[in-house]
């Protein structure tokens, strides 16, 4: 037994249009994982989720979920994935109850034996009280959740979130990223593409960045913002200044005379910073970062694959 | 829980949604039929049906009425199952089917049944519909008609599901109906008895498999045909077959869902 909930290896896709979107990709995910699979428009995240979930064809290569090739026996696979699709694909005239226990019925579960987790899901996801509606009259953000609440009904092992978060306001997407987190701690192994990477910053372990089909950069999370040299950050001052302040070894400009932004080498902590800035009678009411971590460490990766 | 009964639990959901689907919509799926056959009895029936005479020896009317009930069926079945499956690959909902572990011949069964549900039904209510203009009708052979009914249904079904597989538009799941569908109905015997052509056009309407499907549901109900039955039974058991064993195959490949 192995202790991956996906292992692809040398994955090929080329559609009909000569467009080849996968050149070879290997990749591994261990069973609990909370995994980011990244890259920018067109990269072939979605060819690869298609693959994964029987919605695209392969060229060449091998995909096995949980050990067990999608070649071999797909609908076994199929019962331990559950996928979010990154557009909304259920009937828009169902309503939302109907939608998630037919969802059920197609993983063979009856109406009956679907009811009690469907309401649960429903209820955790804070669409109990629209579960007469139909689903056209849900917001963007609601029928997102849906989407969430369908893949979730058969209890996979294995949860692709294909751009769960997109269009979805920040106090919803934290909402989703909670109850996510959730499913991941109790165990349901969980890949997610964003094109929010604050969010796959603050919920992923593992990673893997994909560019023009192929994998380039596959690692932690930890080890790959441990790369990131220099961190810009902004500050809110205590007292307004006429004048940029002058320190040696760091780069700062003054946006207005209240906020400055510092950029901090990785080997100088933010401590030895603040005790210069003290030393020349500046003191913060506030700081931020400028920009997200991974963002820029994200830029710089596939600017290099250029 | 078996495989069986998951994949019995999935083929009756399947099922249950096709058929939830029109009946949520019954004003365009069965009210239609029913208002349009009740023109055409009241027009061909009773207001120019009397001077017609008889055909083959019965009432023009209730000549017809094999015909019209067939016509509903084959156009109900036909349309359910192409807009129904054209419909779930438009909005995408086709991918709830694909990543569950649904066999291929589950999702085409429950297209099929919800098919030939919409069919007979429509057919039962045009049936009722005839009854108002010929109270005295009765069907000759049952068995052989509610079976006729039935594979006429499958047929027609599955001739739809191949469209919709193939329709990338909704002007595809139109042409055939409109261009090939309805002028072989027309011709095939629904109004007339093919006796009363020219030697001639009898030959070319016997290549016409309409005939064969309207004529032998004229059998069951009033004992009367153009055409040998049995050959048209085992005609349509073999295109059933064939098209259901092509409709796998396509699934199979993942022709017009699968990139």
């Amino acid at each position: 037994m192995t202790d991956l909930a996906l292992k692809i290896s040398s994955l090929e896709k080329k559609y009909a249009s000569g467009v080849k979107a996968l050149d070879g990709i290997d990749l591994e995910v261990k069973k609990g994982d909370f995994f980011a699979l990244l890259g920018p428009n067109g990269a072939g995240k979605s060819s690869t989720i298609g693959i994964i979930s029987s919605l695209v064809t392969k060229t060449s290569g091998s995909v096995k979920i949980f050990d067990i090739d999608i070649d071999d026996n797909f609908n076994e696979a199929k019962r331990k994935l559950g996928v979010v699709a990154q557009e909304i694909n259920f009937s828009p005239f169902e309503k939302v109850e109907d939608i998630v226990i037919t969802q059920a019925g197609f993983y063979g579960i009856s109406a009956s034996q679907a009811k009690p987790k469907t309401e649960t899901t429903l209820k955790r996801l804070g669409l109990w009280e629209k579960r007469s509606e139909q689903a056209r009259n849900l917001s963007g953000g609601l029928k997102r959740r849906l989407m969430i609440a369908k893949a979730l009904i058969h209890d996979p092992e294995l949860l692709i979130l294909d751009e769960p978060t997109a269009g979805v306001d920040i106090e919803l997407r934290r909402g989703m990223w909670d109850f996510i987190s959730e499913i991941n701690n109790q165990g349901t192994t969980i890949i997610l593409t964003t094109h929010y990477l604050e969010e796959a910053e603050q919920l992923c372990k593992n990673i893997a960045i994909i560019d023009k089909g192929k994998i380039v950069e596959n690692t932690s999370m930890k080890e790959l913002l441990s790369k990131l040299d220099v961190q810009s950050f902004i500050l809110d001052l205590n007292q307004p200044q006429s004048n940029l302040p002058s320190l040696a070894g760091y780069t700062m400009t003054l946006s207005d005379p209240s906020t400055l932004i510092v950029a901090i080498e990785k080997d100088k902590s933010i401590n030895e910073f603040f005790g210069e800035l003290s030393k020349i009678g500046i003191s913060v009411k506030s700081m931020r970062n400028e920009s997200n971590r991974l963002e820029e460490l994200f830029m710089e990766i596939v600017k290099s694959n250029d | 829980m078996t495989r069986n009964k998951e994949i019995l639990n999935s083929l009756i959901t399947l099922t249950v949604r096709e058929v939830r689907r029109f009946l949520r919509i019954w004003v365009q799926t069965l009210v239609p039929p029913a208002v349009t056959m009740s023109l055409y009895f009241v027009i061909f029936g009773s207001l120019i049906g009397p001077r017609i005479g008889e055909m083959n020896g019965l009432n023009y009317i209730q000549f017809m009425i094999p015909g019209l009930v067939m016509l509903s069926v084959i156009t109900s079945s036909y349309a359910n199952v192409v807009s129904s499956f054209f419909g779930v690959k438009f909005q995408r909902s086709i991918e709830e089917l694909m990543i569950s572990p649904m066999p291929n011949i589950v999702i085409l069964t429950g297209f099929i049944i919800g098919g030939v549900a919409r069919g007979v039904i429509v057919g039962i209510i045009v049936f009722l519909v005839s009854l108002f203009f010929y109270p005295d009708f009765t069907i000759v052979d049952p068995l052989l008609t509610i079976s006729v009914l039935i594979l006429t249904a499958i047929l027609f079904s599955l001739m739809g599901f191949l469209n919709a597989i193939y329709a990338d538009t909704f002007d595809d799941i139109s042409v055939v109906p409109t261009f090939v569908l309805t002028p072989l109905i027309y011709l095939g015997g629904v109004f007339y008895s093919i006796t009363i052509l020219p030697e001639f056009w009898q030959k070319v309407s016997l290549a016409n498999p309409m005939l064969y499907v309207v004529n032998t549901f004229r059998q069951g109900m009033l004992g009367v045909s153009d055409i040998s039955v049995s050959f048209s039974l085992i005609m349509q058991i073999f295109f059933i077959i064939l098209f259901g064993a092509f409709a796998l195959r396509l699934l199979k490949k993942g022709t017009g869902i699968r990139q």
